[in-house]
């Protein structure tokens, strides 16, 4: 695709049709982000709003003894259940990647996802409170206590957490895994690699962009999760989240929930540019996918040869 | 022969291969269904208990007849769906067209920020846009969500359409340039006809990330300004409610449809989002 740039008339052209959302963005998106920057650095006043000079107490109350158990919380729950998330979607990912119904395997996957949030959280409700279908099972069976819950602990958090978040990242994972030259793995098990080696050496560095996607899109949203736990975790759940939306409702202390939303944000974005590096060394050729090359090579020969022989 | 032999043992091992990730996408596909189908389930069960009694349809008779503060949230919901996405669609697709095909002051800039709306936590934008309003005494209400939701639809419209337009042959234009056309008839004759896909999913994946947002709406509405996702967390937080579970029965009809209708454009949507 040819671009074709400047000219003034050209140059006109392009702002009248990019500036209104640039605009918008602008003023919508990152001017609060700049406002929340800012008040981090503000102390709070009585009245609930923010007052100068500028300091970094927000920043120390964060690393304060109650604060630094839900960073620590938040850390472990998110990197538990992206790894879960992880484990399961990569074989998923591969099976839909290689099935011949994958417009169907996609619709199955996409309607949960946009099914409606708080109603798949309904749902897990349902299935793990007191009255609920799980705990009457186990109850029956005597394996749980008359009246007690699945719910409202760090167990549920995490299960509900890997439930709303592996479609984002399966649909990474079977998009890239889908245009993998699947013949590659032949090659190497051709080579003498065992299954498990072709997949680690050949499959996995070759759908490198893919994982680093996935890791990316299911750890940032777990990682400022809200609704999950506030509904199916307990007084011991809460997670960085939380504290925000409290410090903004109740407490009234902006300074510190902005505190909190510049390492969010920092943290997220610092994933993001990783993504993004990771996605643009593995254009360049690793020497892994070299490697596949070279195996793919071997493979066209082989071809090659039976081609001649027949 | 040799060939066939050869071609034998890519089947078998592909078909050990399969069986594994087979099962395990088997599992996951459970995972995801079980609770959705429970929920089924019990909106037509007799009784709040979870035995199932006996079968009835008294839930959704109660929810279409005796559930007003229900619908007037669902009323809300669609409103704000629908003009935020129109106008998400609107600027997303302007944006698209012009940084695609011309040059100008902060067009780098304007790329870069509009991904993001889509990669941050959504509590970040929502309490962002909350102190943001509040700063400058906005009162809270639909119009804050509206612009919200715009705020967040942006960036999967100009995303969607972007992916469109990389398809698009710009010697198209200069053909109809060189015929004579204006260039508001190249725009509405030419270019957005041949885009009009990637508009319509842009659209659509505006108003279903409309209907479903809870978190950004969460904060930035006022009194009386309940959507769907807000009332239905109003009544979930005291426990289970049967007219729920009826609602939530619609809701997964409505996605299904919804996916459905997007089948010939899932592996787009897969790959964007």
């Amino acid at each position: 695709m040819k671009w074709r740039p400047s000219e003034l008339r050209v140059r006109k052209l392009g702002m009248i049709y990019s500036y209104p959302m640039g605009v918008w963005l602008l003023v919508f998106f990152v001017i609060p982000l700049a406002i929340i920057f800012l008040y981090s650095f503000l102390t709070r006043d009585i009245y609930g709003t923010v007052k100068y000079p500028f300091t970094l107490s927000a920043y120390q109350a964060m690393f304060s003894k109650s604060y630094g158990v839900v960073l620590f919380r938040t850390i472990w729950i998110t990197v538990l259940s992206t790894v879960l998330c992880l484990l399961l979607s990569l074989p998923a990912g591969y099976a839909m990647a290689r099935s011949k119904n994958q417009t169907f395997l996609l619709f199955l996957v996409m309607v949960p996802f946009w099914t409606n949030s708080i109603i798949r959280i309904f749902a897990w409700i349902t299935l793990l409170s007191s009255e609920g279908i799980l705990s009457h099972m186990l109850q029956s069976l005597g394996l749980l206590d008359q009246g007690m819950d699945l719910m409202y602990n760090n167990g549920a958090v995490v299960l509900v957490l890997v439930y709303m978040y592996i479609p984002y990242s399966i649909l990474p994972l079977f998009t890239t895994i889908d245009k993998f030259d699947f013949s590659l793995l032949d090659a190497a098990r051709d080579l003498g690699a065992t299954k498990f080696q072709a997949i680690v050496k050949v499959l996995l560095p070759n759908i490198k962009s893919g994982i680093s996607t996935a890791l990316i899109f299911t750890a940032i949203p777990i990682f400022g999760a809200y609704t999950v736990p506030q509904l199916v975790g307990g007084k011991e759940s809460t997670m960085l989240g939380n504290i925000i939306v409290e410090q903004v409702q109740k407490a009234r202390n902006l300074p510190l929930a902005s505190a909190f939303s510049v390492v969010l944000c920092l943290a997220s974005t610092f994933g993001v540019l990783w993504m993004l590096k990771d996605a643009g060394s593995s254009k360049t050729k690793s020497s892994l996918s070299q490697q596949a090359k070279v195996e793919a090579n071997v493979k066209l020969s082989h071809q090659g040869d039976s081609n001649e022989r027949a | 022969m040799k060939e066939h032999d050869i071609e034998r043992l890519h089947a078998r091992n592909n078909q050990v291969h399969l069986s594994f990730s087979n099962i395990m996408l088997v599992f996951v596909l459970f995972f995801l269904f079980i609770p959705l189908i429970v929920v089924v389930t019990y909106s037509f069960n007799e009784t709040k208990e979870m035995n199932f009694t006996g079968f009835t349809l008294q839930w959704y008779k109660k929810l279409f007849t005796d559930s007003s503060a229900l619908w007037a949230a669902f009323t809300n919901s669609l409103l704000v769906a629908m003009l935020s996405s129109i106008t998400a669609t609107i600027l997303g697709s302007m944006a698209a067209i012009g940084i695609k095909w011309y040059q100008f002051k902060a067009r780098k800039a304007i790329i870069s920020v509009s991904y993001l709306p889509m990669v941050l936590p959504e509590v970040i934008v929502g309490v962002s846009m909350l102190i943001f309003f509040s700063s400058l005494n906005i009162n809270l209400g639909l119009f804050t969500i509206y612009i919200a939701h715009t705020t967040f639809n942006l960036p999967f419209v100009f995303l969607l359409v972007s992916a469109r337009l990389d398809e698009f042959d710009y010697s198209t234009i200069e053909a109809a340039r060189d015929l004579g056309a204006t260039e508001t008839q190249s725009l509405f004759k030419v270019v957005i006809p041949s885009i009009l896909p990637g508009i319509l999913s842009g659209l659509l994946m505006s108003v279903t990330m409309s209907l479903e947002d809870f978190v950004i709406t969460f904060f930035v509405t006022g009194a009386g300004s309940d959507t769907l996702p807000l009332y239905v967390y109003s009544q979930i937080r005291y426990g289970v409610s049967p007219v729920i579970n009826a609602l939530s029965m619609i809701v997964i009809l409505g996605t299904m449809a919804l996916a459905w209708v997007c089948k010939s454009f899932l592996k787009t949507i897969a790959a964007n989002s």
